[in-house]
């Protein structure tokens, strides 16, 4: 089967050339979100503890998961759907593909969904013979682009509307002009057009209410709502990690999660769907299936501290804060899920052997910390699955090269020995001086000139103990 | 040095001082850490003075990871504890321990302030410098750019990842450009190693220094 799941994350290999034009579209987008949100975040004076909460909401479902999920499925049921559980992708793409299959579904339309993005969901239906269409603008795009998304909530955000115009002009064989308002259009027209032709709508969830069995989907552009009324069959794709147990717990969330997305109040659509269609009266789907996705996540909660990664809403502040992926874009993460968070979530579900890369792939500034609507400690989570990298734990061996490891236990020796540290401090700048152009290093051999490439680095002195010690 | 002897502090240096261990710690090998760590707590542990130090990240590592290398029920968890509650980074020492802000400091120069990240949002040190800049007589404070957006060391990812902590240096050096400033000023040695490489680097004639020598400082050309 193929998906997009890596064998490896090459994070480095990615990182030497970025185009040029990534950053700048990044930056121009998640600095007007940052903005918005920053206002937003001003009208609250109850914001820190707003975070509190939700914090201690997170945490407690995630702690007590099995009682909610029983009690979510059970509701479900109860409001006349199917609930179904797939302990990773390749199941819960099989699970898509048989309802799809026993509808003699041929054509499936798609709201924004990053389960269904984690789980390769659009190649296994195309493997299937079933053609599925993205509905959210900018998963339209990419799905046109043939790739991934790039930021949790802006799937296209790394593009500039000249280059989807000429996506567009190329793979649709259609005129358009680069500007925004006309390629909605162009989009909204061919999208129209498969709403009606649809047997089957996919959508994923922001949250499920486990009170009352209730998907909560909050999206801007209303393409949500006709995927999840219009076809006849509703699927849902969800990782377990989307459970609150009340309404009261969700209000509290849904406070924080569009200020801290995109700085608007509450996103443009929020819809809430309980049940299926009661009769030929009421409108919307005959069937509802929702998919709950494991894939992993049951073994990050035996972790407390892994544990806190399933507290995050998605709403992508960490990305729009953090100056790495301001500065790489999405695709440097190799997976669906980049950023801060990325870079905690996916070594944790696919293994640190193939994501050893993006732990170290943060500079630990804590910016994302800071602006986190849940509080996900990312910078220790960070500095834990470092740890593994380097150091393995008792289920995990470590992956990094031998000589890294060798370099950690050599350079603990220099600190942990004061006489051999003051030997080091003495002799260094006397290895060095032939190199010392007017107090600067301008060049080391590998593996300094990592340094030495970027900056020169500043020539060793020992002068303070000297001057100490008269 | 200077500073404290004008305030009547007497300062002690500990010969077997080493380092705190946070770059091993931060790359991941937190057992070798834990060893540097002990010697640390071993050294400091022979009085019961306040520890300073001139760097922000140094101050963080102790203060905020100590308690994990030494979680109580290991043997040098008092300690561990003791020593952590004594730490300052130095204007932290001053304006809040010493309770002083006016060193009677001269420095007829314009100046801008990169507030390191572990300072900042480690430790919360912030008003604190500016405090310590106000009382410095002449000086022409020029506010910075995304001032609070990482310079691009950070540790080991400066050379696990070079070319990304390249490009954000570059904004950081482009921002203290747009300034027209002479000195920037930030309190952590990593910060200062990579913002006077980058300026080097760019043939720039600002000068990255430390804030300590803003407050040494009584009136000339440095």
């Amino acid at each position: 089967m193929t998906d997009r799941t890596p064998n490896y994350i090459h994070f480095s290999d990615y990182t030497k050339h970025i185009p040029e034009n990534i950053p700048v579209a990044v930056q121009q987008a998640t600095n007007r979100f940052l903005g918005n949100r920053e206002a937003r975040v001003a009208e609250l004076p109850n914001w820190q503890e707003l975070r509190q909460v939700a914090h201690e909401i997170r945490l407690h479902t995630l702690e007590n998961l099995d009682f909610y999920l029983t009690q979510l499925e059970r509701q479900v049921v109860q409001n006349g759907g199917v609930v179904h559980w797939a302990a990773n992708s390749a199941e819960a793409r099989a699970i898509v593909i048989d309802i799809a299959t026993q509808h003699q579904v041929k054509t499936v339309v798609k709201a924004k969904s990053m389960a269904s993005e984690e789980i390769g969901l659009n190649e296994g239906l195309s493997e299937a013979g079933i053609q599925s269409f993205e509905t959210d603008l900018g998963e339209f795009i990419i799905q046109l682009a043939g790739v991934g998304p790039s930021h949790i909530i802006v799937p296209a955000v790394h593009l500039k509307k000249e280059e989807i115009a000429n996506l567009f002009a190329n793979k649709l064989g259609v005129e358009a002009p680069p500007e925004p308002v006309q390629l909605t259009a162009i989009a909204r027209n061919i999208l129209r057009e498969k709403f009606l032709k649809a047997e089957m709508g996919i959508s994923g969830a922001n949250f499920l209410i486990a009170e009352t069995g209730t998907l909560v989907i909050v999206t801007n552009e209303g393409n949500g709502r006709m995927c999840t009324t219009m076809p006849d069959i509703h699927v849902a794709v969800v990782g377990i990690d989307k459970v609150v147990p009340d309404w009261d717990s969700l209000t509290v969330l849904l406070k924080l999660l569009a200020r801290s997305a995109t700085g608007q109040k509450l996103s443009t659509y929020t819809s809430f769907i309980s049940a299926t269609s009661r009769g030929s009266s009421e409108g919307g789907p005959k069937e509802f299936h929702l998919i709950l996705l494991d894939n992993g996540r049951t073994r990050i909660l035996h972790d407390p501290l892994g544990r806190e990664t399933l507290k995050c809403i998605r709403c992508g502040c960490c990305l729009n804060v953090c100056p790495v992926y301001k500065n790489v874009g999405g695709y440097a993460y190799g997976w669906f899920i980049s950023g801060p968070i990325g870079a905690i979530f996916t070594p944790q579900i696919l293994g640190t052997h193939i994501a050893q890369e993006l732990p170290f792939a943060s500079s630990l500034c804590g910016a994302c910390v800071d602006v986190c609507p849940v509080k996900v400690p990312i910078t220790e989570i960070l500095l834990h699955l470092r740890q593994r990298v380097v150091e393995g734990n008792q289920h995990v061996k470590p992956s990094a090269p031998l000589w890294i490891r060798s370099a950690g236990k050599i350079g603990t020796l220099a600190f942990q020995i004061p006489w051999l540290y003051q030997l080091g401090t003495r002799l260094l700048p006397f290895l060095t001086a032939p190199l010392n152009k007017r107090g600067w290093i301008p060049s080391l051999p590998p593996p300094f000139n990592r340094w030495t490439r970027v900056r020169p680095f500043p020539a060793f002195s020992a002068r303070f103990r000297k001057w100490w010690s008269k | 040095m200077k500073i404290l002897q004008r305030l009547d502090i007497e300062p002690i240096f500990l010969p077997n001082q080493t380092c705190c261990g946070q770059p091993l710690f931060n790359s991941g090998f937190k057992n070798q850490a834990k060893l540097i760590a002990t010697e640390f707590l071993k050294t400091f542990g022979v009085n019961d003075y306040p520890i300073v130090s001139p760097s922000g990240s140094c101050v963080d590592m102790v203060v905020h990871h100590y308690h994990e290398l030494f979680p109580a029920g290991t043997p040098e968890h008092d300690l561990c504890k003791d020593i952590t509650s004594r730490t300052y980074e130095f204007s932290q020492f001053l304006v809040n321990f010493i309770k002083i802000t006016d060193l009677g400091a001269s420095f007829p120069h314009k100046v801008t302030y990169h507030p390191s990240c572990h300072l900042l949002r480690g430790l919360g040190v912030n008003q604190e410098v500016y405090q310590l800049l106000n009382g410095v007589r002449n000086l022409q404070l020029i506010p910075l750019p995304e001032a609070e957006t990482c310079c691009g060391f950070g540790g080991v990812f400066s050379v696990v990842y070079p070319d990304v902590s390249r490009k954000m240096m570059n904004n950081k050096i482009k921002n203290i450009l747009s300034t027209d400033v002479e000195y920037v000023i930030a309190n952590d040695a990593g910060c200062l190693m990579n913002i006077s490489g980058g300026l080097s680097k760019a043939g720039s004639s600002v000068k990255a220094i430390h804030l300590i020598e803003v407050l040494a400082s009584t009136g000339g050309d440095q």
